[in-house]
């Protein structure tokens, strides 16, 4: 067994979180002196395969075939596994997207293996890698190490590792990009996908607002949204919330932020009752200032804010807002 | 038809976390634990699947005692019967472990369709079902919105990033991850909680589990995340923080 194998994301264009299983598995492999590889699986990745040769890699893969042209779990991890058997690799890297998700936990059980899911840090002790996760939302973190024989396979979280492009290669470096085709019949596949699809055009756009107010789970009912909405009609705020509120109906999803909704990044983002599970964090994270109104002082959503109120927020918004409305008309 | 539903019995959602003195784990003592939200609309949705389609709905969970009084409540809200493995060791398992557990105690009543939560509130490992259905040597389909059923197989609206969706189409039997959110929860009658004292729980002791395999991954250690960023708690009463809070929007992030 020698080597780390980044698996990466390609449909047309490359996932962005490619990027940073990429350089997770750069940071890991130097610390244990062992190559880095990628691959990543498809029909058509002759343009795959240009970008990955002006990376600095030990080797790439395009694992070629007509029946991963479309995303099936069956064929992902049918190729995937033929790869892994062949390169035999010390460890295997993922983005955690959606995509791997559906298909890594068992492409991980074909080798006796458990994926460590959703990774935030990777480090060293005694030469072995420790992986950490967060448990309970975010309000633990977590050790995990993998023992025994065996490939071990992880997932990162997005944003863990920052890379938003590929790594600026040295002009002389050139990596073997080679083809891997695997064995595969159309016998094997037994789901059929269909198109991808939106729901709904959608009309708002919070990817462009400077200002938001986002609300959760504590604002406990839909009776209660007008508190936060004068709020945000104070400030002059798009509404935003988390995913509780819209799957309840009390706003239209089109308002949701989080990693199944919009990305925004205001110049202040509010968090009104949002403990911070990493679903919504990787939406909003990118906002400049970021404050919390939470009752519960240990809620993940303080490790993002650069301020915060500890306090019941049937109180503290209405309070915020008259006083918003008194320093707007100072 | 026939579904199982597997579910796992979480510590309530907004409960105090504690460390235990080990380390490795939480002080359960105090704590009071509930239905894993996900697994709640993988209920759901079985429970709406029979309604439609007729048939039987099965509960599957592993936990020590106290997750009995989770089965409980989901046959009171209309599953049909319930297994329950009995176990106090499922910190120690990994996904593969835990996975054969549940697939071993469900083989035999070869369902037609699983139903499970996309990942469990507390270890958030989001596997466990993908894994069963790989021990099964069934398809699986993950994060799933919408669930039908036509002659022979199922096909589910499967949820993608940034708001896209995609329809799949397996045969059955097939495994299913439940998205949260997916349909209204039901509550249990009281004639529903009256039928659930009556309806049958098959009970599979620890002696009756095979010994787990050594774990391929461990869970070494808890602990209390370090703080990255320094937050500016502002204190006061609500009108005083409030009116704090207003100054920083004004004069130092410049909002107002």
């Amino acid at each position: 067994m020698n080597g780390v194998l980044a698996i990466l994301e390609y449909r047309g264009a490359w996932n962005r979180m490619s990027w940073e299983a990429l350089a997770a598995g750069r940071q890991i492999a130097a610390a244990i002196g062992q190559p880095l590889a990628a691959a990543v699986a498809g029909a058509n990745l002759e343009p795959a395969a240009a970008d990955l040769a002006a990376q600095p890699l030990a080797r790439a893969y395009t694992v070629c075939h007509g029946l991963l042209g479309e995303y099936t779990v069956d064929g992902y991890v049918a190729a995937f596994e033929q790869l892994i058997h062949s390169l035999d690799p010390l460890l295997v890297l993922f983005p955690h997207t959606y995509q791997v998700r559906d298909f890594a936990p068992r492409l991980a059980a074909r080798f006796g293996q458990t994926l460590i899911a959703d990774a935030i840090a990777i480090r060293l002790d005694s030469g072995r890698p420790v992986f950490v996760r967060q448990l309970l939302q975010g309000k633990l973190n977590a050790d995990y190490t993998h023992n025994g024989a065996g490939p071990c396979f992880a997932s990162l979280q997005a944003g863990a590792f920052r890379a938003d492009a590929p790594e600026e290669a040295p002009a002389d470096a050139t990596c073997v990009v080679e083809q891997f085709v695997p064995r595969l019949e159309a016998s094997q596949i037994r789901s059929q996908p269909g198109e991808r699809f939106r729901e709904s055009a959608q009309t708002v756009d919070l990817s462009a607002a400077s200002l938001i107010v986002s609300v959760g789970r504590g604002i406990k009912e839909r009776a209660n949204l007008p508190i936060v909405r004068d709020l945000a009609d104070a400030l002059g705020a798009e509404l935003a919330a988390s995913r509780p509120i819209c799957d309840n109906g009390w706003l239209p999803m089109e308002r949701q932020v989080g990693s199944s909704g919009q990305t925004v990044s205001p110049k202040v983002y509010i968090a009104v009752g949002i403990s911070g599970a990493i679903q919504h964090l990787v939406g909003m994270k990118g906002s400049k200032a970021v404050v919390a109104i939470n009752k519960d002082e240990n809620a993940p959503i303080f490790e993002v804010a650069d301020y915060g109120i500890v306090g019941d927020l049937f109180e503290v918004v209405p309070a915020l807002t008259a006083a918003v409305r008194k320093a707007k008309g100072a | 038809m026939k579904i199982i539903v597997a579910v796992k019995q979480v510590p309530v959602r907004d409960s105090a976390i504690r460390v235990d003195a080990a380390g490795k784990w939480i002080e359960e003592e105090e704590l009071s634990f509930e239905i894993n939200e996900p697994d709640a609309y993988a209920l759901e949705e079985a429970l709406l699947l029979k309604d439609k389609h007729g048939g039987e709905v099965v509960v599957v969970c592993a936990g020590p005692e106290r997750a009995g009084q989770t089965i409980r409540e989901a046959l009171a809200k209309g599953a049909d019967r319930a297994i329950h493995i009995q176990c106090e060791d499922l910190v120690s398992l990994d996904t593969l472990a835990l996975a054969r557990r549940l697939a071993s105690a469900v083989e035999a009543e070869k369902a037609d369709l699983i139903l499970t939560g996309l990942q469990s509130d507390d270890l958030g490992l989001g596997q466990t079902g993908v894994v069963m259905a790989e021990m099964l040597g069934i398809p699986h389909a993950t994060i799933v919105m919408q669930v039908e059923i036509l002659d022979g197989s199922v096909r589910v609206k499967r949820e993608l990033e940034d708001g896209w969706f995609q329809w799949v189409r397996m045969p059955m039997p097939a495994l299913v991850t439940i998205q949260s959110g997916i349909s209204p929860l039901r509550y249990a009658t009281l004639m529903g909680i009256k039928k659930a004292k009556t309806k049958p729980v098959r009970r599979i002791a620890p002696d009756q589990l095979p010994p787990p395999a050594p774990p391929a991954v461990r869970l070494e250690r808890v602990y209390l995340p370090q703080r990255k960023k320094e937050t500016q708690i502002i204190a006061g009463t609500p009108a005083e923080a409030a009116a704090k809070l207003a100054d920083v929007l004004k004069f130092e992030v410049r909002v107002l």
